[in-house]
């Protein structure tokens, strides 16, 4: 009844392929597609641009406004129900929160910069791959930012701390018969690149405080690897002949 | 002692290390955190004496007092007309700034400019929450007829119009058209249909390749030949 080797055979410290390019949305300000195995989102900036209706102004600085779908035919079972619902609203809530920290619109008072996610195929992470989408996009827009914020979840499954779960392992009852009656717990993590701080921290399932404290050390770790390819991509949006 | 990590003409992300030590003083879009200068946006690296500066390679117009640029006319006032500028702020034309002729109280001011109208202006104004105020009453600046308008991204504007202008008279020169630039990254073009089009590839070729040194080389060779290279 334990989880002797992960479903598809990686490590548990390694990621799933993954594949950024900046620069995909002609006529967004700024893009990034991020593909990290099945799962697949696209993120467009737009803006600074005029906010409206006023009374959502901020004189003080620019607002930063977020928003998640996940496309009708991207999940793998039903058709997932176009435009917004009470997942996506708060994806895109803890999406935003987790950029606040390193976005800096104090340049344009009362104007907003839109971040639009989608996300054409989903196996598991859609917000840690669509944060790291977020933040090549405004990148690539030229938004000032202090720092990048790369995101990857880690997590339990049964016995073993892994990182990026993909969706057989959050539902890993369903899909391995040894593991009946094992536990899951999926964290999706961000952190700043440079400071390590974590701006995003969630948590499905139960864990103990040691595992826990494991956990996050991974993500520490792993998350690198996502900087490294989204830096990657940034760069090779201006490729030197 | 400090030291460099960063070389001059690199391509920085935000969030990259520059330089250690408080020997390197922080210029534009760049920041200091404790002894360590890090990059804001997304840019090449300039290093102008003991100050580093990153020239970002996308983003918005930053608003600038005595900037030329072109503006649409959106709405009309009391004393004057609402222009957009390209960027997330509109500014105010008066009219006392847009013409040198007297205008009399109960003229109708569509008569001068109508709205849909683009005008070459100059930013006078800008306040701290980026109210601006703009005139038309200098030489070079009036109310743009025929030709098209195209946008390219404001930050690649210099590009455009090279060392004391040497890119743009290039093609105006091979292109035979009349050429506007406005700072906020809208281009005026107005000449024979084929010098239009063979301009506004040549302004995407400057969009295109703008990081990339040797660029008046290249325009030549496109201009001549047609091929970008």
């Amino acid at each position: 009844m334990v989880y002797k080797q992960r479903l598809d055979g990686r490590k548990d410290d390694e990621l799933r392929p993954i594949e950024a390019k900046a620069g995909v949305i002609p006529n967004a300000t700024g893009s990034a597609s991020f593909k990290i195995g099945k799962t697949w989102a696209l993120a467009a900036v737009y803006g600074p641009r005029e906010l409206f209706p006023k009374f959502l102004q901020n004189p003080k600085e620019g607002v930063l406004r977020c928003h998640y779908g996940m496309m009708p035919f991207s999940g793998s079972g039903e058709r997932v129900r176009p435009g917004s619902n009470r997942r996506a609203q708060e994806i895109a809530m803890v999406i935003g929160k987790a950029l606040e920290p390193v976005v800096d619109l104090s340049a344009f008072p009362n104007s907003v910069v839109d971040v639009y996610i989608d996300l054409p195929q989903t196996d598991a992470g859609t917000r840690c791959a669509g944060l790291s989408a977020a933040s090549m996009a405004l990148a690539d827009a030229g938004i000032p930012m202090k720092d990048m914020v790369s995101s990857v979840a880690v997590g339990k499954v049964d016995n073993r701390i892994v990182a990026d779960l993909d969706y057989r392992e959050e539902h890993i009852e369903e899909f391995n018969p040894e593991s009946e009656g094992a536990s899951v717990s999926d964290i999706p993590v961000a952190v700043i690149h440079n400071t390590g701080e974590v701006v995003l921290l969630q948590m499905d399932g139960k864990i103990s405080k040691i595992e826990l404290v494991t956990a996050l050390r991974l993500a520490q770790k792993v998350t690198e690897k996502i900087y490294l390819e989204q830096k990657r991509a940034l760069l090779e949006r201006f490729p030197r002949e | 002692m400090g030291t460099l990590k960063a070389q001059e003409r690199n391509i920085v992300i935000p969030g990259e290390i520059l330089a250690e030590g408080m020997d390197y003083l922080p210029g534009e879009n760049t920041y200091r955190e404790q002894e360590n200068i890090y990059s804001k946006v997304l840019g090449l690296v300039t290093l102008v004496g003991r100050v580093i500066k990153i020239t970002p390679l996308s983003g918005p117009y930053v608003l600038k007092i005595g900037d030329k640029i072109i503006a649409q006319v959106t709405d009309i006032t009391m004393n004057g007309w609402r222009v957009s500028t390209n960027t997330a702020y509109t500014a105010m034309l008066n009219v006392k700034d847009a013409t040198t002729r007297f205008v009399k109280k109960e003229e109708d001011l569509s008569k001068i400019l109508a709205i849909g109208d683009y005008v070459v202006v100059r930013i006078v104004n800008v306040t701290s929450q980026n109210l601006i105020d703009v005139i038309m009453k200098e030489p070079g600046l009036h109310k743009i007829s025929g030709g098209r308008i195209i946008s390219l991204n404001s930050q690649k504007v210099p590009r455009l119009i090279g060392k004391q202008g040497s890119m743009i008279s290039l093609i105006k020169e091979r292109t035979g058209c009349e050429i506007t630039v406005g700072q906020n990254g809208l281009v005026w073009l107005k000449g024979t249909p084929e010098g239009e089009y063979l301009a506004e590839q040549a302004v995407h070729l400057v969009e295109e390749k703008a990081h990339l040194e040797g660029l008046t080389v290249r325009m030549e060779k496109f201009l001549s030949t047609g091929v970008k290279a």
